[in-house]
Order: C-alpha cells, then sequence, then structure tokens
C-alpha cells in the first residue's frame, strides 16, 4: 500500500522531469498556456537542478528500506559504536544510541517528505474551496469568512502547532498530517478568493453564467483554472515551508513520534551532545536546507513563467 | 485618516478578542488540567485536587469561567499562574521585555541588511554579485530557525569560544561591572540569537526588496523619466527607490509573526529567558492563565505589527489614502 503510493509520487515526477527534458520548442504565440509554462521552466538551468534533485531525493526516499544500509532503529553496537565520527563505513557518523545516522537521515526523508507533501494537499483542497465559495457568495458572508481568516493569520502557525500539539501530546503520523494541514490554508484561501473577485465578473464567466451554467459549474469549469497557478506556485513553495515547521515540531519532541526518524528528530537526538557530537545534527539539517532550497528555485521558476507579463523573446 | 485608524484598531481588537476565546476554547477541551498536569505525585488525593480546582474556579460551567477571565482581563488582572506561583503579570513583566529587546534588535539589523542588499542586487542585476548574494540569500531562507541557532551556538560559542553559550548576562561578574562593562555583556549576549534571527529574516527581506526594485523598474514612468533624459542616478534614486520602498512597509507587519515564531526556537537554544520560553513551558504544565495571557500578548503584538504597518503605508503612500 505505501511502497504503491510512493510509486505513484514518484512516477508523476518521473512524467513531470521527461516532458520537461524536452529541448526548449520556440515558442509560438498561439501555444497553450501549460505549454508555454512548460517551454520557459526548461529554459531555467538552476530550476531544472532543482527539479532533478528533487526527483533523485524522493526516489531515494521510496526505495530507502532497499538502499539505506541498516534499519533506521537498529542499535549496532552500544559499546563501540556509540558517538562515532563520520567514517568511510558510516559516512554520517553514528548517534548516541549506535544507531547510524546515514540510514536514519535515508528513512527519515520518507517521513518528512511526505508528511509535508500530503499536508499540503489538503490546506490547498480547504484554501481553494474557502476562498472560492468565499469569492463566490460575497457581500457579508465574505467579510465575514475573511474576518475569520485574518484572526487565523494574525498567530504565528508555528505557536497554534505546538499549543495543539504540546496539549495533546505524542499524537500519530496521520494526525501530524492532518493538523499541518488545517493550520496551512488560510494564506491559499485568500489568494483563490481574490483570484476569483478578478474572474468573476469577466466576460467569459458573464456569458458562461448567462447560458445557464450552475454556480458549482462556473466554479470549477471557468473560474477556478484561472486560479490555479498562484495556488500550484504557494503549494510548492508551501512544501518546502512545512519540512521546516515539521522539523521545528520534531525538534522540540511534539511532531513525528519516535524512534521512527524525521529530519527534525535527529536533530534533537543531536542537540543534546551538539558541543561534542555535531555530525548528527548536521547532516539531517543539511538535507533541510538542500530540499527545501530545491522547492524554492521551482517554485520560484514557476511564478516566473506564469507569469502572464512576461513576454517571451525579450 | 482618522476613520481608517478607528476602524483598522477596530479590527485589530476583534481579532485579539477571537483569538483569546479559540485559545480558551482549545486549552478547556485538551485533556489535563493545570493540578493533573503540573503535580503529578501519586499521594495527593483526588479530592485535594477538586478542592484546588474549586479554588481557582476551574469547577464551574466553561461560560462562566470565560465570562470571568474575559473580565478580570478587562480590568488589567491576567490571574494567577499556577505552575510560577506568582501573578502572571509579573510573569510577563519579566519575560515579554527580554523577547521585545531580541525582536527589535533583529528587526532593525535585519531591515538594514535585507534592504541594502536587496537594492544593490537590483542595481546590478544579472551581475556576479547579485547571483552571489542571490544564492546566500536563497540558502539563509530555506533554513530551519533552529537548526541555524545550532550551528550558530556550535561554531562561535563552541568552537571558537567567541560568545557565550546562552543567558542574557553573565551570572557571576554582572554585579561587579561598571555601566558600561554591563551594557558590554548584555550586547555579548544578545549578539548570537539577534544575528541568527537577523540572518533569517534579513534573507528573506533581500529577496523581496530585489524583486520589487525590479518591478518597478518595469513601470511606464521609469521608462519616461529615461526617456526625458533624467541621469541613470536620478533615476534609480528619485524615481525607482521612492516606490520601491513601499512594499517593504508590508514586510514590516510580516516580520511580526515571523520573528515571534523565530524566537521560540531561538530562545530555546540560546536559553534566552522570552516569552517564547516562557509559552512552550507554560503549555507543558498546562498553566490555563499564563497560556492565554502569552497568546493574548504575541496576538497583540502581530496586530500591532500589521496596524503600524498600514498606517506607515497609509501615510506614505497617497494613493491609499481614498479608500
Amino acid at each position: 500500500m505505501l511502497v504503491a503510493a510512493w510509486l505513484a509520487v514518484v512516477g508523476v515526477f518521473a512524467g513531470v522531469c521527461t516532458l520537461l527534458a524536452r529541448p526548449g520548442l520556440i515558442p509560438s504565440p498561439n501555444a497553450s498556456p501549460w505549454r508555454t509554462i512548460l517551454d520557459r521552466i526548461t529554459r531555467d538551468r538552476l530550476a531544472l537542478v532543482g527539479l532533478a534533485f528533487l526527483v533523485t531525493l524522493y526516489f531515494a526516499a521510496a526505495i530507502a528500506p532497499w538502499i539505506a544500509p541498516y534499519e533506521y532503529r537498529v542499535q549496532l553496537d552500544i559499546v563501540e559504536l556509540k558517538h562515532q565520527a563520520p567514517t568511510l563505513a558510516h559516512p554520517f557518523g553514528t548517534d548516541q544510541y549506535s544507531r547510524d545516522v546515514l540510514s536514519r537521515v535515508l528513512h527519515g526523508a520518507r517521513v518528512s517528505l511526505s508528511v509535508a507533501l500530503l499536508s499540503v494537499l489538503l490546506a490547498i483542497s480547504i484554501g481553494t474551496a474557502y476562498g472560492g465559495i468565499a469569492g463566490f457568495a460575497g457581500g457579508r458572508l465574505d467579510g465575514i469568512m475573511m474576518r475569520l481568516i485574518d484572526a487565523l493569520l494574525a498567530l504565528p502557525r508555528i505557536l497554534i502547532l505546538i499549543a495543539v500539539l504540546a496539549l495533546w501530546g505524542g499524537v500519530s503520523l496521520p494526525a501530524l498530517v492532518i493538523l499541518l494541514g488545517l493550520t496551512g490554508w488560510f494564506g491559499v484561501s485568500r489568494l483563490v478568493r481574490a483570484q476569483v473577485l478578478a474572474t468573476r465578473g469577466q466576460d467569459f464567466v458573464v456569458a458562461a453564467r448567462a447560458l445557464g451554467a450552475s454556480p458549482l459549474r462556473l466554479f470549477l469549469r471557468h473560474v477556478l483554472p484561472q486560479a490555479m497557478s498562484p495556488v500550484i506556485v504557494a503549494a510548492t513553495l508551501g512544501v518546502g515551508n512545512v519540512i521546516m515547521l515539521e522539523a521545528g515540531l520534531s525538534y522540540l519532541g511534539i511532531g513525528v513520534p519516535q524512534p521512527r526518524p524525521s529530519w527534525g528528530n535527529i536533530i534533537q537526538d543531536g542537540a543534546e551532545y551538539i558541543s561534542t557530537q555535531w555530525w548528527v545534527t548536521l547532516f539531517p539539517g543539511l538535507a533541510i536546507v538542500l530540499t527545501v532550497m530545491a522547492f524554492n528555485v521551482v517554485g520560484d521558476a514557476l511564478r516566473d513563467a506564469m507569469d502572464p507579463r512576461q513576454v517571451d523573446g525579450r | 485618516m482618522v476613520g481608517l485608524v478607528l476602524r483598522r484598531v477596530g479590527q485589530a481588537a476583534l481579532i485579539v478578542f477571537l483569538v483569546t476565546t479559540l485559545t480558551f476554547v482549545l486549552l478547556r477541551v485538551a485533556p489535563g488540567d493545570p493540578f493533573t498536569a503540573t503535580v503529578e505525585h501519586p499521594l495527593i488525593a483526588e479530592e485535594t485536587r477538586e478542592q484546588w480546582r474549586a479554588a481557582a474556579g476551574l469547577d464551574r460551567p466553561i461560560a462562566e469561567q470565560y465570562i470571568r477571565y474575559l473580565a478580570n482581563v478587562a480590568r488589567g488582572d491576567f490571574g494567577p499562574s499556577f505552575s510560577k506561583g506568582r501573578p502572571v503579570s509579573e510573569e510577563l513583566a519579566s519575560a515579554v521585555p527580554n523577547t521585545l529587546l531580541l525582536m527589535l534588535a533583529a528587526l532593525v539589523a535585519s531591515f538594514v541588511l535585507g534592504v541594502a542588499l536587496g537594492v544593490f542586487q537590483a542595481v546590478r542585476r544579472g551581475s556576479i554579485a547579485d547571483r552571489a548574494i542571490g544564492g546566500v540569500a536563497l540558502f539563509f531562507y530555506s533554513m530551519p530557525d533552529f537548526w541555524l541557532a545550532l550551528m550558530v551556538l556550535l561554531l562561535f560559542a563552541y568552537r571558537l569560544g567567541l560568545f557565550p553559550v546562552g543567558g542574557m548576562l553573565n551570572p557571576w561578574s554582572y554585579e561587579y561591572y561598571d555601566i558600561w562593562g554591563r551594557i558590554a555583556n548584555r550586547l555579548h549576549h544578545l549578539a548570537l540569537p539577534a544575528g541568527t534571527l537577523t540572518l533569517l529574516s534579513a534573507a528573506a527581506i533581500a529577496r523581496y526588496q530585489r524583486s520589487a526594485v525590479l518591478d518597478v523598474a518595469r513601470q511606464d514612468y521609469v521608462r519616461t523619466a529615461r526617456a526625458k533624459g533624467v541621469s541613470e542616478r536620478r533615476v534609480v534614486t528619485r524615481h525607482i527607490l521612492r516606490n520601491a520602498l513601499l512594499p517593504v512597509i508590508t514586510l514590516l507587519g510580516l516580520a511580526f509573526p515571523a520573528l515571534l515564531g523565530g524566537a521560540v526556537f531561538v530562545e530555546k537554544v540560546f536559553a534566552w529567558p522570552g516569552m517564547g520560553r516562557l509559552a512552550v513551558e507554560a503549555i507543558g504544565t498546562r498553566d490555563y492563565h499564563l497560556v492565554t495571557a502569552t497568546v493574548i500578548i504575541a496576538g497583540v503584538m502581530v496586530s500591532i505589527g500589521s496596524l503600524l504597518a498600514d498606517l506607515l503605508y497609509a501615510a506614505v503612500d497617497p494613493r491609499l489614502r481614498e479608500t
């Protein structure tokens, strides 16, 4: 089941990559918007590097149990192999329980990446629905719904999460995903609402309404496609953000439950011994930074590519 | 202008009220209460705990507790802290200034650094310097705050030994310093936590500022100015920069929640006795009044930040005063 899910995720990424790997065609003025966006991205070398990195990483995470040298909780030798500095046999060293840090980082990638991806999917679904309803309804309901969003956005997300997680203590992995999703959609709903308001009054929407399209059809078929590009950008940047959030929560000991490794969990193990055993903290942190950088680079490239003000052939 | 101020203050008050209500309900719904969490002792009978709850008024219906609490807060009384054994207001009085010091230092430093770097990048767009700074900014922008704090601690405090590993001042020698020595000692302790927050937030500001300048550079009035033969220097300083500094004001509002969230981790890593640490401790011990009070303060701080940003915006940009 889990393996199938992972293969699906990897498949999607691989598909996107083969599409992108085509040499940038000469853009024709009649090209479809998606075609133009693809063309623009394939010409952004940095974004391609970021994308390639992410694909490799997701693939490595998917097959982590087969490529990791050890199982994530196997304690190799609690006398001899405790607090080992990086060596050839253990490139990332070992931690205080004599576990191989490289294996834990690889297994941690599965947890960190899937938690982030799934919770962002949840967040953009809720945000799109909420923002769509507010923008479509307009008037008083819209006002009330947006005031609520203002209030929710007024608090740092990390504080809300710390409060809920610390109060309930040791939540399961699915619950963590749901919580991260439930606290991540406020910004998206604003984006969608703004797009809906901008699109709602345009002629093609009015025409569709005059032809008798139902509100749901109007929204899904005519308004939503226009609103998608900022949402896709926000989602890409959001995955990077959630990876950092989850790491922070796990570092405080209220995120992913131990001994299952996530990148934040491993840093939590290492932080206690930071003055001498720096490697336990350094390597998972680098994994986070590189991954989030890749997501940011791809997100920035998507934003540039989807910007209608950009004209090709400058 | 007065109408705008009043309306925004009203909105801010409403937001703080909603946030307070939300926290109040969240705490009461969560398992455990101050007297199960803080006093884990098998010899304390359940009847005794019941007596304590009754004494604190926690046996009343939630609605009644809520109204009482609001009435007390309106009178400036945040109630007793169950875990610290003294009034919540005293706890806050000792912790909030420390966090404000940390945040303000980081805010000022990161805006100066971030705006300068962003403008420099945009003016030298496409150069090696632009790309190098952009890369470094992206690197820090993609970094979890607690990890950067740990790495800074490892490098500058443990390895190089240049800075103290934590706290706000040296507890053994502080008393014996003269006034300048005390200030120097405090700055020495402030450097690493404030520096960590500054790096993180300056990276975000530089990225934002760079694209803001480039956005303005595309505007028609800039092209007009160039066409009129205005010198490049004057185009940049008078036409581009003046307008490109406006969006930064928005960032000022956004920086408050970000810095507050970052402060939670930075305070933990550097043992800084501030609000973030207090809040995490209070949540752990189910200290109802203390948690709610820290959340109210956080909400007020964030609201003031975005209020200031909005008003500043309206004051600087005449186009916004109409609405």
